[in-house]
C-alpha cells in the first residue's frame, strides 16, 4: 500500500494556483494544450533556471511543490517517467547537426538526457538517494510507481517522491500527426467527444507525487495498486487481468465506485475504453479527464491527480462525468489508460 | 531468507565481436575494437575514435536473423541481436508458464535513423515508418515482440548507468515475487546526436582512451547490446539451469552533485558501491575484481578512483577499466561490463586495462596492465556511473563462492 500524501501539478488547468481540487474549468481552442506555468522563483534560483528548458523548470516546480505539500524533505527515492523527456532540447540539437555538425552548445545536449529532472531534483535537494527514470511510453509513470511500491516493501518508512513529466512541441505534433496521433486541426477540448473523429488531442504536463507507507493528514487517497500489461500478440486479456487485479485486494468488479478513463477523444482509439467499460463495469459511473490535460505518455499522472483531489474531496465534479450514472459512494475508482491498444495500464486508487 | 537471484544466460554484441564468444576471445587476446568510424556518417570522422560494430545496417539484419524490413534503427538491431543470444542461453522460450519480463535501457533510442530523416519527418511523409523508433520503447518492444515477453516490459534511461539500473531492477522485480526471470539489458548505437553532444562537452579523446592514467583525455564512444538473463532460485527448478553465476549486490545513488561531473571525492560512487556491498552480504575484502566505469575522463576517473580508496582502504582489489577495448558503450556499458566481469569469475582472469602508462597522482593505486590468468576470482564488482550522477553499482558472485566467505566472516565476527 502506497498513501498519496503529497501532490504538485503543473497542467494547461490553474492546478497550481491553487490548492483547490480543479478550481476553475479551462476551456481552449487549440492544436495542443499547454501548461499554466507557475512563477519559477517560487521554486528554483533565478541564477539556477535561467538555463534550464521549460520541462526541467516545470519537473522541478511540480517536484517542490509536492514535497511542500506533503511536508518532506528528503525523500528515499526519487523516480520519474518521461515518455519523451525534454523533446525542447532534443530538437535543438537535431535542428544543428541536420545543417552541420559543428561545435554545438552543449546544454540542450546536456538536457536532451531523460534522466536530468531527477538528477536536477536530487541536485537541488542534495538528495544522494535512489534516484531513476522510465522511459517507456504509456508505462513511464507506471513503471515508476511500480518501483515506489518495490522500495516501499524493501523499506516500509521511505518516502518516495515519483513524477510524471512529458511537454508537447508544435515540431513534434507535425512529426508525430503524420502517424495518426493527433486531430489535424484545433479543437475545443470541452467538445473533444462531439466530432468523433480520429486522432487525440496532445497535451502536456508536471505531476509529483510524495508517497509513503503511513497515512497521515495530508493523505490524498491510497494508492493500492498498479499494472502495466503490454498486448503482442493478444498477450493481453482484460478478463482474466480485470478479476485477478482486483481478488489481489479482495475487490470484485462491483466493489469499484468510478472507472476513470484515458479516452481521449481519437475516435479510432477510444472504443477500447468503452468496450472494456461496458463489458465489465456497466451501470457505474465513468469518467474522463484528457480533455482538461491532452494527451500525451505521462497523462496517468494527471489521472492520479483527478483521482486523488475525487476521493480526498468527496466530490464528483460534472466536467468529469463521462455518463449520468452517480456512483453510491466514493471508494475505489479504477483508473484505466491505454496506448494504441498495445500499453495497457491501472491503477487502483482508494479512499 | 530473500530470493537468490542466478545468471543464467547472456548475449551481447560490440565492436570487439558479434556474440559472447567472439568478445571473449577478443578479450583474452586484449585485442580492442575501437578506430575510426566507418558505418556512421559524421564529419568529425576524422576527428574521433569510436568503438563501432563493424556492420552495415543491412548486415545487422542478418545477424539478427530478420529480412531487411524498412522501420528497425541500428539501435533495436543491435539490441535484438544480443537479446536472442541471451534468450537462447537461458532457454527463455522454455517453461512458457514462469513470468518474464524484460527491462531493456537506452539513451538515445532509435536516433541513429531520427537524424537521418529527421528534415523528411517535418517536411513530408516518406519517412513516417521510422517516427515511432524516437521514442526510447521502440528498440524495447520489438524485442519483446520478437521473444513474446510480455508480463512486464519496461524501459529505463538513466544515461550510462541505465543498463545497471536495468539488471538492478530485473533483481528487485523477481525478489519481490512479480516475475520469476527476467530478461535484463541495454542497448545502443552510434549517432551524429550523441558524438556531437559529448563533443561539445570536450570530454572525446581523438586517441585510444586511457582511463586511469595521469594523462588520459576523455572517452571514446562505443555501441553494441547486452542482455542477461535472472532467475530466482526457485525458477531454476522449474527451468533446470545451471546458473553461470549469482547477482548478489546492487546499489544506486545520486551524486546530486553537477548534472555532468562527479563530485571530487566520489560520494555517489562510494556510496553506490557501499550499498552494493551490504545488499551482497559480502565483505570489501571479498571483491577479487573491480570492473571500474572508468570513461578515461579527468572527472570521473579520479572521482571514481577515490570513491574506491574510500571503501576499500589500504585493500585494494585489482582494478580496470574496459572501455578501451569496446569504447563506451553508454546505455549498453552497464550490460556489456556485467558480462565481462562475469567472464572473470567463469575463467578466473583478470582483463587488463589497456593503454595504461602513468598512475594518476592523486590515487594511490594503479589499474591491471596486462591479462592476468589463473587467479581466484570468488567475486566481482561492476561500475556504471552517468550524467546526472546517477551511479549504480553491481556485484556478482560465484554460486558457490559464499560458503568460505561465510566461514571466513563467522572467524572474524
Amino acid at each position: 500500500m502506497l498513501y498519496i500524501n503529497g501532490i504538485g501539478i503543473i497542467s494547461p488547468q490553474k492546478t497550481m494556483v491553487s490548492r483547490e481540487f480543479l478550481p476553475e474549468v479551462m476551456e481552449y481552442t487549440a492544436e495542443y494544450l499547454r501548461c499554466i506555468e507557475p512563477v519559477y522563483r517560487d521554486y528554483i534560483e533565478p541564477i539556477q533556471s535561467r538555463r534550464m528548458s521549460r520541462l526541467i523548470k516545470m519537473g522541478i516546480a511540480a517536484a517542490r511543490m509536492s514535497m511542500a505539500d506533503a511536508g518532506c524533505t528528503m525523500p528515499d527515492a526519487i523516480i520519474t517517467g518521461t515518455g519523451l523527456g525534454s523533446v525542447e532540447d532534443t530538437e535543438k540539437i537535431l535542428g544543428e547537426i541536420t545543417r552541420e555538425e559543428k561545435f554545438l552548445n552543449p546544454t540542450p545536449f546536456i538536457q536532451s538526457t531523460y534522466n536530468t529532472i531527477s538528477s536536477q531534483v536530487a541536485i537541488q535537494l542534495k538528495c544522494h538517494n535512489y534516484n531513476s527514470t522510465y522511459v517507456h511510453r504509456t508505462f513511464s509513470f507506471e513503471t515508476g510507481l511500480t518501483d515506489a511500491f518495490l522500495h516501499m516493501e524493501e523499506k516500509p518508512d521511505a518516502d518516495i517522491l515519483a513524477g510524471a513529466i512529458d511537454e508537447m512541441t508544435m515540431n513534434h505534433l507535425v512529426i508525430t500527426r503524420r502517424i495518426g496521433q493527433w486531430k489535424m486541426s484545433a479543437v475545443n477540448n470541452l467538445k473533444l467527444l462531439v466530432e468523433k473523429t480520429p486522432g487525440a488531442l496532445a497535451g502536456e504536463g508536471a505531476a509529483f507525487f510524495v508517497l509513503g507507507g503511513k497515512r497521515n493528514v495530508s493523505t490524498y487517497a491510497e494508492l493500492s495498486d498498479v499494472a502495466t500489461c503490454i498486448n503482442i500478440r493478444n498477450s493481453f486479456n482484460p478478463e482474466v487481468f480485470i478479476h485477478e487485479f482486483l481478488s489481489r485486494h479482495n475487490l470484485g468488479l462491483q466493489d469499484i465506485d468510478l472507472l476513470l478513463l484515458g479516452i481521449n477523444g481519437d475516435s479510432d482509439q477510444d472504443p477500447v475504453y468503452t468496450d472494456f467499460a461496458g463489458k465489465f463495469f456497466p451501470g457505474k459511473s465513468w469518467a474522463w479527464y484528457k480533455h482538461l490535460c491532452g494527451e500525451y505518455h505521462t497523462a496517468t499522472g494527471f489521472g492520479l491527480y483527478i483521482a486523488s483531489g475525487i476521493l480526498k474531496n468527496q466530490v464528483y465534479p460534472e466536467i468529469l462525468r463521462l455518463n449520468k450514472v452517480s456512483p453510491a459512494g466514493l471508494k475505489n475508482i479504477l483508473v484505466y489508460n491505454h496506448y494504441r491498444n498495445i500499453n495497457h495500464s491501472f491503477m487502483l486508487v482508494r479512499g | 531468507m530473500p530470493q537468490r537471484i542466478f545468471v543464467t544466460g547472456y548475449g551481447l554484441i560490440s565492436c570487439i565481436g558479434n556474440n559472447i564468444r567472439e568478445n571473449l576471445s577478443s578479450l583474452l587476446q586484449s585485442r580492442p575494437g575501437t578506430g575510426v568510424p566507418k558505418q556512421i556518417e559524421t564529419s568529425l570522422r576524422d576527428e574521433l575514435m569510436v568503438g563501432e560494430v563493424p556492420k552495415s545496417h543491412r548486415e545487422l539484419f542478418g545477424l539478427a536473423g530478420l529480412l531487411p524490413v524498412e522501420g528497425y534503427s541500428r539501435n533495436s538491431l543491435l539490441g535484438i541481436i544480443a537479446a536472442q543470444e541471451a534468450a537462447a542461453c537461458g532457454r527463455l522460450d522454455s517453461h512458457t508458464g514462469l513470468k518474464t519480463g524484460l527491462i531493456s535501457a537506452t539513451t538515445v533510442g532509435g536516433m541513429d535513423r531520427c537524424e537521418l530523416f529527421y528534415n523528411d519527418f517535418l517536411t513530408n511523409d516518406t519517412r513516417n515508418i521510422y517516427i515511432d523508433s524516437y521514442e526510447c520503447a521502440d528498440s524495447t518492444e520489438k524485442i519483446a515482440s520478437m521473444l513474446g515477453i510480455v508480463d512486464f516490459v519496461t524501459t529505463i534511461s538513466t544515461a550510462c548507468s541505465s543498463a545497471a539500473n536495468a539488471l538492478m531492477l530485473g533483481a528487485r522485480m523477481i525478489r519481490s515475487g512479480r516475475l520469476d526471470r527476467v530478461l535484463a539489458g541495454g542497448c545502443e548505437s552510434l549517432t551524429k546526436f550523441h558524438l556531437n553532444g559529448f563533443n561539445a562537452l570536450k570530454i572525446l579523446d581523438k586517441a585510444p582512451c586511457k582511463p586511469f592514467d595521469q594523462h588520459r583525455a576523455g572517452i571514446n564512444l562505443g555501441e553494441g547490446a547486452a542482455y542477461l538473463v535472472l532467475e530466482s532460485e526457485d525458477c531454476l527448478l522449474e527451468t533446470g539451469n545451471s546458473p553461470i553465476c549469482e547477482l548478489a549486490g546492487w546499489g544506486n545513488t545520486c551524486e546530486a552533485f553537477h548534472q555532468t561531473a562527479s563530485s571530487p571525492d566520489g560520494l555517489g560512487a562510494y556510496l553506490a558501491m557501499k550499498i552494493a556491498l551490504e545488499i551482497s552480504g559480502l565483505a570489501s575484502r571479498d571483491i577479487s575484481y573491480i570492473n571500474a566505469h572508468g570513461t578515461g575522463t579527468d572527472n570521473n576517473d579520479l572521482s571514481e578512483g577515490k570513491a574506491i580508496e574510500r571503501l576499500f582502504g589500504d585493500r585494494i582489489p585489482m582494478v580496470s577499466s574496459t572501455k578501451p577495448f569496446t569504447g563506451h558503450t553508454t546505455s549498453a556499458a552497464g550490460a556489456m561490463e556485467a558480462i565481462f566481469s562475469i567472464f572473470c569469475l567463469q575463467y578466473q582472469v583478470i582483463w587488463p586495462n589497456l593503454n595504461f602508462n602513468e598512475r594518476i597522482h592523486e590515487l594511490s593505486f594503479s589499474p591491471v596492465e596486462k591479462l592476468v590468468t589463473m587467479v581466484p576470482v570468488n567475486a566481482v564488482m561492476s561500475n556504471s556511473f552517468g550524467f546526472g550522477g546517477n551511479d549504480t553499482s553491481l556485484i556478482f558472485k560465484k554460486v558457490n563462492a559464499n560458503n568460505a566467505d561465510n566461514a571466513d566472516n563467522a572467524v572474524n565476527e
